[in-house]
């Protein structure tokens, strides 16, 4: 996990959402209405405009879908931490989050990759899923 | 439902710049009043005709400070564009259509930015901060915090789907210095071969330095008025032909897109060329917001020069140079003239059409210029008479 990132930014629509974490729980909001999933997590359905919503669990794994290696760091947290690696990897709800790879060779990462998910606690106490290849 | 009352009802009839430096030493209100003012005198239009603003959400000047300090009287329409280098065209679009509508008669656009030596689009710090939406916040603690980075999960799932590869992105920014180093008022004048793009320092993989635009200080503006006044101008009008902005869907925090192998633009691509009345075989030459290298090669498919996943190809042996079969930003663009967030693609457009540019493309009568293929987008094309 990075250290020292800025952390997570909860509001009114996302909060369900980092409870969920403090349970390793990766939960998304669907619409009540036609199970639309949403992500980035917000208020209103954006296939019927319910705003109507339940908060699935996820299964915890994924498949990557694309990557980065950030070499050259932009921030004063991640001087001593590059390269990472952050991902778009494919939750089975149908969405796209990003998260980093850890316990990953950047040389071994590829397009569909399975990857499993995981939980870890930043320095203010908060809960960041991240996710390392499966096994 | 795209009509076609904006075709030729306008005009591009003047163009200024500032010089293009890593510190102009100078305010952004300074840049500003000096591009206005040498786009005004390139028309030959004094200020006081000016009804008419269109500005970019993300320029710190906005219209009342115009008003204070360039001097503008009773603005009758005043209007912005939204995600960052869309503005490049859309500012051209709004203007046109309130020329078109009436409302204005003679509007200035403009970008004046000291993004080198004042607030860097390149750093960290410039965007963590910047709006608790869900997007963002749904990045950054994961350490994705610049539109380097963004983007180069676009560029990613372009080489896994159509096996494009680095040193096509090289062919881009070797195209766009050949272009700069002929034209004396762009930033970057050293030589550069694919190889050097190859030897330069990976930035996030799969983005190298020189895959990535420059950072720079300056301005430039334009001067857009209605058909009948721009036939009394300094300069031959560029005539706006077509406008069209888009937004494709999921647009918010871009890398949430739902394809990122296929540019987003290609609704706004088929609106500019039905509001124009051409087709992609017309056009004579292309300035692209090229922010990051592969962003050229999938406007590219999106506008129609080539198929899908053939743009890595198609960029190759030279095509996209000034004596190519198709050129693009012949002033060196946003990777090597200057990054003034693509107002300088339209500058360049206007300048080709007039006959003035340092890269002249022969026969020059209708040019495509189109930016964000992966935030909103927003194109327009021009033509002279």
């Amino acid at each position: 996990m990075l250290h020292g990132l800025p952390e997570p930014i909860p509001d009114l629509d996302t909060q369900p959402f980092w409870d969920g974490c403090k349970e390793r729980r990766f939960l998304v909001p669907h619409c009540e209405v036609c199970d639309t999933p949403r992500w980035p997590p917000g208020p209103c359905c954006p296939n019927c405009q319910s705003q109507a919503t339940k908060w699935l669990e996820a299964e915890p794994r994924g498949s990557v879908y694309s990557w980065i290696v950030v070499t050259h760091s932009v921030h004063q947290a991640t001087h001593n931490q590059v390269p990472y690696i952050a991902a778009l990897v494919e939750l089975g709800s149908g969405i796209r989050v990003i998260g980093n790879i850890v316990e990953c060779d950047p040389a071994d990462m590829a397009a569909g990759m399975p990857v499993d998910l995981i939980f870890e606690q930043t320095e203010s106490g908060a809960f960041l899923p991240n996710f390392r290849p499966s096994t | 439902m795209i009509d076609y009352t904006l075709r030729k009802r306008a005009a591009i009839v003047g163009i200024g710049q500032t010089a293009y430096s890593k510190n102009s030493g100078r305010t952004e209100l300074a840049l500003a009043c000096e591009a206005i003012g040498s786009a005004l005198n390139d028309a030959g239009i004094r200020p006081d005709e000016v009804d008419g603003v269109v500005r970019y959400d993300m320029d710190a000047i906005d219209e009342a400070r115009l008003t204070s300090h360039f001097g503008f009287k009773n603005l009758s329409w005043m209007s912005e564009t939204s995600y960052g280098g869309t503005g490049g065209n859309a500012v051209v679009v709004h203007a046109a259509a309130a020329i078109a509508a009436g409302v204005a008669n003679t509007i200035v656009c403009y970008r004046a930015l000291n993004e080198r030596s004042g607030r860097r689009y390149g750093q960290a710090t410039t965007w963590v901060s910047d709006g608790a939406g869900a997007a963002r916040a749904f990045q950054a603690p994961w350490g994705v915090l610049t539109p380097a980075q963004r983007f180069a999960f676009f560029a990613r799932r372009h080489m896994i789907e159509y096996g494009t590869t680095s040193r096509q992105f090289g062919a881009v920014a070797v195209a766009m210095r050949r272009h700069a180093m002929r034209n004396p008022h762009a930033m970057m004048q050293a030589p550069m071969t694919i190889d050097d793009h190859q030897e330069s320092r990976m930035i996030v993989d799969p983005l190298r330095l020189f895959d990535c635009c420059i950072e720079s200080d300056g301005a430039c503006a334009l001067v857009v008025t209605r058909a009948d006044r721009a036939r009394d101008c300094h300069h031959r009008p560029a005539w706006i032909l077509g406008a069209a902005q888009g937004s494709g869907t999921k647009a918010d925090g871009i890398i949430f897109r739902e394809d990122l192998a296929t540019a987003e633009s290609v609704s706004t691509a088929a609106n500019v060329y039905r509001s124009a009345g051409v087709r992609p075989e017309d056009i004579d030459a292309v300035m692209i917001y090229d922010h990051f290298t592969p962003f050229v090669i999938m406007s590219l498919e999106a506008y129609g020069f080539c198929g899908r996943g053939e743009g890595g190809p198609f960029v190759e042996g030279g095509r996209i140079e000034f004596d190519g079969e198709l050129p693009v930003n012949t002033h060196g663009g946003n990777l090597s003239e200057a990054y003034i967030h693509g107002l300088p693609h339209v500058v360049e457009a206007v300048r080709q059409l007039r006959g003035t540019s340092t890269s002249q493309v022969k026969n020059a009568e209708v040019i495509l210029s189109c930016s964000s293929v992966a935030q909103l987008s927003a194109a327009v094309i021009l033509a002279r008479d």
